[in-house]
């Protein structure tokens, strides 16, 4: 993966999207300096993270957090549900003790979980549940950024809803800014300000939720979207998908020229040679960044 | 097949190396060295003439230098001279690793057929009588001591009963006979592979189990197979693979155990030689010995590896 | 262990207490038949040995010529050896060395076990290469031709039995630590542990090592059971436990002897049954814990 970059900005929810395998999860990771960068630069809050050594970035991570996409091995089964939680405070040493498990039924609270359940161990909980007791932890410190990988494609769709809502209602609660990474776009359109489309590790486009959904400019995110079924019948007989055919190829070894040009239906000889720098299609101030040769 | 072997043997060849340090800085702390094994209380030797010859024996260079010029003799096929009888140790272990390979692989193959068979029987009854006493047996076996069996076994056998000999590959002072040499075997070997039989069943007993509940069985029972065919052809077949592991690496630990059972049996092997060059304290004896072990593992190892890629379909060296 | 303490929260009103893994892993071991057994026989013997001097009808090495070889009897409740040594004082201080011989290797080779295991699980990489190869090397020998050899350099006693099986028994708890630590390590837990910022030892401590605990338990049980083998077979051999000191191997090496064999079973019957009995029942100990920790397995 190379030549990503993005800004976030402080109170915004940019969604991350694209098929699976095709770096979001690395970026993710990467933005929070839980993957090793080889080079590049992360800015958060003035402070380029790349420069910071594991030392330093500890005192950082409390402001920057993550949830995970398995509630299943993203908690440690040999401790409870309050050690999880209060893990970070004590780590971070914030505040006496007695305020720290205070804190902790006050972020169980503030997730929808009965506070007694602190010495409950996680697999007596279901997935929806876990993701509860995930995002208490990732809250616990008072962070400013958050970063979600897939934070509900594991769970039963009749949960899915409640965790985007509770993590909604959070964000305004507590002035959150997220990261969403997730390959299901309507959760993304549900709750994302801005929207990133990648492809084979790269960002292909980026732009305000609504222009990215409704005039979606690259041929990538026109065939992503067409696979959203809508629900009005009479759009939905009325939906062309766009199949896309071929394999994705392996992210490691990427085509030459425009990463997409072996499926993509507007393919032309420049796609083969040259790869497509973004561009400023934005209309009314607001910048819609697509790479494509064949956008006008 | 042939280029997997080779790099398999590349990378066992740093091994060995390191093993032959291992060995030759054990055996170097040990006490007393080739000069001292001249002496004796009829020969005594003055400190000057020791000196002399544990130089002339390279005895007084710096370890590295030793190792090295023993790892040159080894390379050269010279593994050393007996300190007691002045043999040459690899003419010694000549002499007797036939006695030990009869012992043991007469008590694998026991193994085997035991192991194998009580293990299929016992996972094919779960959780019937039989199948509770062949576990309970299964653990008996793990944990009597080789050397104890084998005492029982003389006692009833050869005491009591006086249907086997107590000692020996063969009676004394008669020309050879395999009938006898297999007479002789037949408690030593029984000893052996107690033990032996014990795991290969345990191992067979879950591995059939876990195979059965496989999703292929199961398609092979609605298919309306007879259970003979669906046991014979779905079952034991793909639950024999995990078993050939298991089998090759109990080389090591059969060769291990012939040290103690060839000497209950006085059954002339190079366990028993092993052990009387540990009490003799003879060096040169004991690195053979166990530079030769060594070998035989690497060798079992390299040996379970082929089979299992060639029971293994899915298995592929390349 | 400490690494897995709970913190301990103010009871609040309708205080939920659940249950954690270990509580059902001990459920369900207490309700293994066969362990159960195991552990009331295995009980029993480490009391003989703990009262070793209390229980003992004569001093253990006391020789006593007028009452050489005799069977059991009233006064000799396991008979006489051929010193005239009474048999049961030997067996019940022969437990005292051979269990403790046992449970000393394997604190030994776990703990050697567990750090190296951690180390190379964990630190991946060269560290991982280096301590695996050296591992295997270790492994090369089957463990009782270099456990001989061992002691034959440094001379048999009680210390160095103990010392040497130790020493050469943690390739199978390194290697098991490090499997696991290499699948734990890719595990979310271990992430969001680094994304709060936890220091990596504490993240071995906390998070991945009590994971491990219940596999090394089982392994270590198995190994006491293993060792206690071991010491019988190199005191056998004449190259474990010195005489006079009795120890269950070695009292079966003074009896080899067809004589003995065949004129005084006892001799030979009841240290043979003690190790037997004592194998048997930490190895149903050890499948018992296995079952409990992991019921799924079948082996």
């Amino acid at each position: 993966m190379d030549g990503v970059s993005f800004e976030v900005r402080r109170g915004e929810t940019l969604g991350l999207v694209g098929e699976s395998g095709c770096g979001k999860s690395t970026t993710g990771l990467a933005m929070l300096r839980l993957l090793n960068i080889t080079s590049g630069h992360i800015n958060f809050e003035g402070r380029d993270l790349a420069g910071l050594n594991q030392g330093q970035l500890r005192g950082i991570r409390r402001h920057m957090q993550m949830v995970f996409q398995d509630p299943y091995s993203s908690l440690n089964p040999r401790m409870t549900v309050g050690s999880i939680v209060i893990e970070p405070l004590n780590v971070h040493r914030v505040g006496t003790p007695a305020e720290r498990r205070e804190r902790v039924q006050e972020l169980l609270r503030l997730v929808g979980l009965n506070p007694s359940f602190i010495n409950r161990y996680p697999h007596e909980f279901s997935g929806g549940q876990r993701q509860r007791i995930g995002l208490a932890r990732a809250l616990a410190t008072n962070p400013a950024f958050i970063v979600a990988d897939e934070p509900i494609s594991a769970l039963d769709v009749s949960i899915q809803a409640q965790v985007v809502n509770l993590m909604a209602d959070l964000r305004t609660q507590l002035g959150l800014t997220y990261v969403m990474v997730s390959h299901d776009l309507s959760m993304v359109r549900y709750i994302s300000d801005r929207v990133a489309v990648m492809y084979l590790g790269l960002i292909v486009e980026l732009g305000n939720r609504d222009a990215v959904f409704d005039t979606p400019l690259h041929p990538y995110t026109r065939a992503l979207l067409s696979a959203i079924p809508t629900p009005n019948p009479k759009r939905e007989r009325a939906r062309k998908r766009i199949i896309l055919s071929g394999d994705v190829p392996s992210a490691s070894n990427p085509p030459a020229g425009c990463r997409f040009n072996p499926r993509c239906p507007l393919a032309t000889d420049i796609c083969l040679e040259q790869e497509p720098p973004l561009r400023d299609f934005g209309a009314g101030g607001a910048p819609h960044l697509v790479a494509c040769h064949h956008v006008q | 097949m042939l280029s997997y072997l080779l790099r398999r043997l590349a990378i066992s060849l740093p091994i060995l190396l390191g093993i032959t340090v291992i060995i030759f800085y054990i055996a170097s702390q040990m006490p007393g060295d080739a000069v001292m094994a001249m002496i004796s209380q009829e020969t005594p030797m003055a400190e000057d003439l020791m000196k002399l010859r544990r130089g002339q024996l390279g005895l007084d260079q710096p370890l590295p230098v030793q190792y090295l010029r023993w790892l040159g003799q080894l390379a050269q096929g010279n593994l050393g001279f007996s300190f007691q009888t002045g043999e040459p140790v690899g003419a010694i272990l000549a002499a007797r690793i036939f006695a030990t390979l009869q012992l043991m692989f007469t008590a694998l193959l026991v193994a085997i057929v035991l192991g194998v068979v009580l293990g299929v029987i016992s996972a094919l009854k779960q959780y019937s009588a039989l199948d509770y006493s062949l576990t309970f047996l299964g653990f008996t076996g793990i944990s009597i001591p080789d050397f104890f069996f084998g005492m029982s076994l003389v006692y009833v056998f050869a005491i009591r009963l006086n249907l086997f000999p107590t000692s020996g590959i063969k009676t004394a002072g008669e020309p050879y006979t395999l009938a006898d040499n297999l007479y002789h075997l037949v408690l030593p070997a029984t000893a052996l592979a107690l033990a032996r039989t014990a795991t290969f069943m345990r191992y067979t007993r879950a591995s059939v189990l876990e195979v059965m509940n496989n999703d292929h069985v199961r398609t092979a029972r609605a298919k309306g197979l007879s259970e003979w065919r669906v046991t014979a052809r779905h079952i034991l077949r793909n639950a024999l693979i995990p078993v050939v592991t298991v089998i090759g690496f109990s080389l090591p630990v059969l060769f291990a155990g012939s040290v103690i059972i060839e000497t209950i049996f006085q059954w002339p092997g190079v366990g028993l030689m092993f052990v009387n060059a540990v009490t003799s304290r003879d060096s040169p004896v004991i690195m053979g010995y166990v530079l030769f072990s060594a070998i035989v593992v690497q060798i079992s190892n390299l040996l379970t590896d082929v089979a299992y890629g060639w029971v293994d379909p899915r298995i592929r060296y390349d | 262990m400490t690494a897995a303490t709970p913190v301990v929260f103010p009871a609040t009103e309708s205080q939920v207490r659940g249950e954690s893994l270990w509580g059902k892993a001990r459920r369900r071991f207490f309700r293994h038949k066969l362990a159960m057994a195991g552990l009331w026989i295995l009980g029993t013997m480490v009391l003989l040995a703990i009262f070793a001097p209390m229980i003992e009808r004569y001093p253990p090495n006391e020789i006593n010529l007028e009452a050489m070889s005799q069977p059991p009897s009233l006064e000799h409740w396991l008979g006489t050896d051929t010193t005239g040594r009474d048999y049961w004082s030997r067996l019940v201080h022969g437990a005292r060395v051979s269990l403790s011989v046992g449970l000393v290797a394997v604190s030994i080779s776990t703990v050697i076990g567990v750090v190296l295991g951690s180390l190379a699980g964990y630190g991946g990489g060269k560290i991982d290469m280096v301590i695996m190869r050296f591992t295997d090397m270790v492994m090369t020998f089957p463990s009782l031709v270099i456990i001989i050899a061992v002691v034959a350099v440094l001379g048999p006693s009680i210390y160095n039995t103990m010392l040497v099986i130790g020493l050469l028994s943690w390739p199978t708890i390194a290697r098991l630590v490090r499997g696991q630590f290499l699948s734990l390590r890719e595990q979310q837990f271990v992430v969001a542990a680094r994304s709060i910022g936890v220091a990596p030892v504490e993240i071995i401590f906390r998070h991945l090592f009590p994971n491990v605990l219940s596999a090394v338990i089982v392994a270590a049980t198995f190994g006491v059971a293993v060792a206690i083998l071991q010491e019988a077979s190199l005191s056998f051999l004449g190259l474990g436990v010195q005489a006079p000191t009795p120890s269950w191997g070695n009292m079966l090496r003074d009896v080899q002897t067809l004589s003995i064999l065949e004129g005084m079973p006892w001799l030979w019957i009841a240290p043979g049954i003690m190790i037997a009995l004592a194998v048997l029942s930490i190895n149903f100990i050890g499948d018992g814990l296995r079952d409990a920790f992991d019921p799924r397995s079948t082996l």
